[in-house]
């Protein structure tokens, strides 16, 4: 079941890339039709889905690849990567019907998304170190030929930038896989053992430069401090469909594989670095406010709130190791926290960065300063982004209230010294506030006259994701009845 | 004696002979008879090179010619590989004058790989070593321009040189322990005087090296990559390297531990994967920009040398990495002789769109070179740096790693032009030129179809790792 839900878009693309006589219109929908099956089948899975036994997965698969190093095709899905296997399916089904009438070359960039797709699932659901590379590499390739192939301005470069960046992330993050499967006896690269076997508890050099790489290369991809300077040129230059897949599903991939690779399987060398992580954490949360606050161009700010949200996720996993520092329940509450403000931060951020694309497609800019007075000619497009900014600073009621708030009550609980993070949603209210009262209040100015409203297609897709971020936000239960047992397992893992 | 062991090479050796005798009766015309006779005698020596593999571990003549798993695996590699050299051949090289003597050097100049991959003996080593270099420089010269000749210079007064040195190393190990088979040299090597035995390994790795192509015996490689004609150079930088590092390898495996030689031997890899990087980055022909980054591949190869014995994937990795190499160099070399008037990465500029298989070939086997999954080489590399670990050279793995980064860099430079025309879509007057531009991308059949299958033959090994895995272990 798994596999189909990995393999459907990757066929999919495949029938796309190789079929070059359908039109730009048969792609379009057939694009949206293969991303609307893959939700559907995710929502099945998510219908069958039961909590499994502490350190198991739910619809496991495994097939051997490389028997030689012990490495096979294992799949699975728990709390963790559940929410984040259905974050991935919404996001892409959004572009799909954000895209339906950009006819620059659909066809191909419907392929390319359909294969961003796959990986981007099969990465979730991997239970097996080399999977979990390969699709985290596979998502790095499709991602710059996003950029190269459909961005605007200095889009090769910035591509490249990007490549090169999160690339040397991908390989640190090898080099901790080897040094883990070294240390294992018997040799494995499967994460379930693994994390049974916790190869590298008892040597803590190895251990910590283990850890190290490991954080290297998921740092680079979540991006904190001070990894994070490829990630405001690859926005500012991708499509909007590429910056809303980029910052809503890949650099989940960054905090995922904390929550999954780091603290399950190097508990201990985790909790010497904690201290570390929260401190990264934290600044991350400020220095992403702040610099954001000084942005002009609309996609760049949205770009640093990405590193201010994201700072809040890297506090909380921290946290998580601070053992001993206060109750277990405040150490589990912080990684629900963490794994909900990822879920919100991909919908709540997708939407925006879809919203930035249509200034740019109207206008050709996103320079804060080119519009006023929007709302009139523009009263859907003035409707949404005020929605997904007072979402975005953490206004209850929207999801990104749920996920903040678990956050800072697991994380003030261990370490009181993150209440210091409170300061950066206090920015980036101010931040969204002033961009809001800009570009779509007072006399209509600049770029604003003659401004076409939302497509239908364009209102669609993004209120769905925020229709969806405002339902987690009234109804937090079903989704964290998925998280929290996982969260849980997660925080008594780190104790070990 | 038991010769019939040696079916395979023998088949091979008369294959290049009957091409040669044949070509000197047949008119030009009719030149594509010998290319026939050559593909059939390749394509016999891989079946029984395939069938003798299934057997047990065996040795022919007195014990100087091992026939394992790993010649087995060799022997199949470099007939296929020989193979596909002789498709880009056809289109190169078709009703040319020099086009039978061509596929008679470089059927013996495989028999020589073949004869280094399986030689047990430091004598045999030697005879292979000759056999493999000198058709090449024939090759290298058979393009008959400035360039070629020039490199066909360079690489004969180097493969004079080394191997010079390569035959005084075997000269001095036989001096202090009285025999050339590897059976019976280990416990004499280990109570020879050890300076001598340093001063004969070191001779006999520089040969080897030059035949690999690896740091600091690799200056011929980038002129003969950018001067022979584009299926010599498709070749030179893959099938020679095959028994030259098997060869490496049993050499390697034997050596006392008088002396540290896995670091020695890992900071030739080091050294070779590095410069060959840093030396690729700047060039703007990309047979020129190739032969830089095989220079750098036979440092990712040296790796498992280097722990040969060390670890139990060693060997395995090796094998696994040489296949993988050359099914992927293959068919980036075939990309560029299926262009073979492009000869600046600049010109590459719109061929996504105007050949998307040739295009997405390019793209998968330059992937592939970096060591991107799924594809073979990245299950090589995989296991080649998790042996280094194994063995205890942690320094190595973090060095194999971070020249993928490097190596990056280049081969995006050429990557980044074939898809870089949707940027100036805007441009109307721009769009007109470049279409005219595109239309004129002309491929030469044979090497299209080579670099597709290479692509995607290279991604199929990568996937089946675990089969291909079983064969590379002789399970």
């Amino acid at each position: 079941m798994l596999s189909l839900v990995v393999f459907l878009p990757l066929a999919a693309a495949v029938v796309l890339a190789a079929v070059p006589a359908l039109g730009h219109r048969v792609a379009a929908w057939a694009w949206v039709g293969a991303t609307a099956l893959d939700l559907a089948l995710v929502v099945a899975v998510w219908a069958g889905y039961r909590t499994p036994a502490a350190g198991r997965l739910a619809y496991e698969e495994q097939v051997p690849w490389i028997p030689g190093v012990n490495s096979s095709y294992h799949v699975g899905i728990d709390g963790l990567s559940l929410p984040l296997v259905a974050l991935t399916a919404v996001i892409f089904l959004a572009c799909a019907v954000y895209s339906l009438r950009d006819d620059d070359r659909p066809r191909t960039r419907a392929a390319l998304f359909l294969f961003l797709q796959g990986v981007s699932t099969g990465l979730f659901v991997s239970a097996d170190l080399i999977l979990f590379f390969l699709f985290f590499d596979l998502s790095i390739v499709g991602m710059y030929f996003v950029i190269a192939g459909w961005g605007h301005n200095n889009a090769a470069r910035s591509a490249l930038k990007f490549f090169l960046y999160t690339f040397l992330g991908s390989l640190a993050l090898l080099v901790g896989f080897i040094g883990l499967y070294v240390y294992a006896d018997p040799h494995t690269f499967d994460m379930v053992e693994l994390a049974a076997q916790l190869p590298l508890n008892g040597s803590p050099v190895a251990g910590g430069w283990v850890l190290a790489a490991i954080i290297v290369g998921l740092a680079v991809k979540t991006p904190t401090v001070p990894f994070h300077t490829w990630l405001p040129p690859a926005h500012t230059d991708a499509p909007a469909t590429g910056s809303a897949v980029l910052a809503g599903v890949l650099l989940k991939m960054g905090t995922y594989g904390f929550v999954r690779i780091a603290m399950p399987l190097l508990p201990q060398a985790w909790r010497a670095w904690a201290w570390v992580m929260v401190i990264v954490g934290i600044v991350s949360v400020l220095y992403g406010a702040l610099v954001a606050l000084a942005q002009t161009d609309l996609k760049r700010m949205i770009a640093y709130t990405s590193v201010n949200h994201m700072g809040y996720i890297v506090m909380a996993v921290g946290a998580a190791g601070l053992v001993g520092n206060g109750p277990a329940e405040a150490r589990s509450i912080a990684v629900t926290g963490a794994v909900t403000q990822m879920v919100s931060h991909g919908l709540i951020t997708g939407a925006l960065f879809l919203l930035a694309g249509v200034f740019h497609d109207r206008a050709g800019t996103y320079d804060l300063g080119a519009f006023g007075g929007l709302a009139g000619p523009a009263p859907r497009l003035a409707t949404l982004f005020a929605v997904g900014a007072f979402a975005s600073l953490g206004l209850p009621g929207l999801s990104g209230f749920i996920a903040e708030f678990q956050v800072f009550t697991g994380s003030i609980a261990v370490a009181p010294v993150s209440a210091v993070a409170l300061v950066g949603i206090l920015v980036t209210a101010a931040l969204f506030l002033r961009a809001l009262q800009r570009v779509f209040t007072g006399p209509e100015a600049g770029h604003s006259a003659g401004f076409t409203d939302l497509r239908p297609a364009e209102a669609w897709a993004v209120g769905a994701l925020l229709l969806l971020s405002l339902l987690i936000g009234v109804l937090p239960r079903p989704l964290l009845d998925v998280i929290e047992p996982a969260a849980r397992t997660v925080a008594e893992l780190v104790g070990r | 004696m038991r010769p019939l062991l040696l079916l395979p090479e023998i088949v091979v050796f008369v294959g290049g002979l009957a091409a040669l005798l044949a070509g000197s009766f047949l008119a030009r015309r009719r030149q594509w008879i010998t290319r026939v006779v050559a593909g059939v005698a390749l394509v016999s020596a891989a079946v029984l090179a395939a069938i003798a593999l299934a057997g047990s571990d065996l040795m022919a003549f007195e014990g100087t010619f091992r026939v394992d798993t790993a010649t087995g695996v060799a022997r199949l590699v470099a007939c296929l590989g020989t193979l596909a050299a002789l498709g880009l051949a056809a289109d190169e090289l078709a009703d040319s004058p020099r086009e039978s003597e061509s596929y008679a050097l470089l059927l013996f100049s495989t028999t020589g790989a073949l004869v280094l991959a399986g030689a047990e003996d430091l004598l045999v080593l030697g005879a292979g070593f000759l056999l493999t270099s000198i058709p090449l420089y024939g090759l290298i010269g058979m393009a008959r321009t400035g360039r070629g000749a020039e490199a066909a210079m360079k690489t004969y007064l180097l493969g004079a040189l080394f191997g010079i040195l390569l035959l005084a190393g075997v000269t001095v190990l036989y001096g202090v322990t009285g025999t050339t088979t590897y059976a019976e040299l280990p416990d004499r090597l280990a109570a020879a005087p050890a300076g001598a035995v340093a001063a004969g390994t070191i001779g006999l790795l520089a040969g080897l090296l030059f035949e690999a192509g690896g740091v600091p015996a690799h200056f011929w490689v980038p002129d003969a990559a950018q001067g022979a004609g584009g299926a010599v150079a498709a070749f030179l930088t893959t099938i020679p390297k095959i028994g030259a590092l098997l060869a490496t390898y049993r050499l390697v495996a034997l050596l006392p531990g008088t002396l540290d030689w896995p670091v020695f031997v890992g900071v030739l890899a080091a050294a070779s994967m590095t410069l060959g990087n840093l030396a690729a980055y700047w060039q703007q022909d990309p047979r020129r920009l190739l032969g830089w980054s095989t220079v750098s591949q036979v440092g990712f190869l040296l790796v498992p040398v280097a722990v040969a014995g060390a670890s139990p994937l060693a060997l395995p990795s090796l094998l696994l990495y040489l296949a993988g190499y050359t099914v992927t160099n293959l068919g980036a070399f075939a990309v560029s002789t299926a262009l073979p008037d492009r000869r600046e990465l600049a010109s590459y500029q719109g061929l996504g769109r105007a050949r998307p298989w040739l295009g997405t070939s390019l793209v998968v086997t330059l992937l592939g070179l970096v060591g991107t999954p799924p594809t073979v080489v990245f299950v090589g590399k995989l296991t080649t740096a998790t042996a280094a670990w194994d063995a205890g050279l942690a320094w190595l793995t973090v060095l194999v790693v971070l020249n993928s980064l490097l190596s990056l860099f280049y081969y995006l430079r050429w990557i980044e032009p074939v898809y870089a025309s949707g940027r100036s879509r805007e441009e109307a007057g721009e769009e007109a030129a470049e279409e005219a531009g595109e239309a004129a991308f002309v491929v030469r059949p044979w090497s299209a179809r080579i670099a597709v299958a290479a692509a995607l033959l290279s991604v199929a090994l990568g996937i089946g790792a675990g089969p291909l895995w079983a064969v590379v272990t002789g399970r």
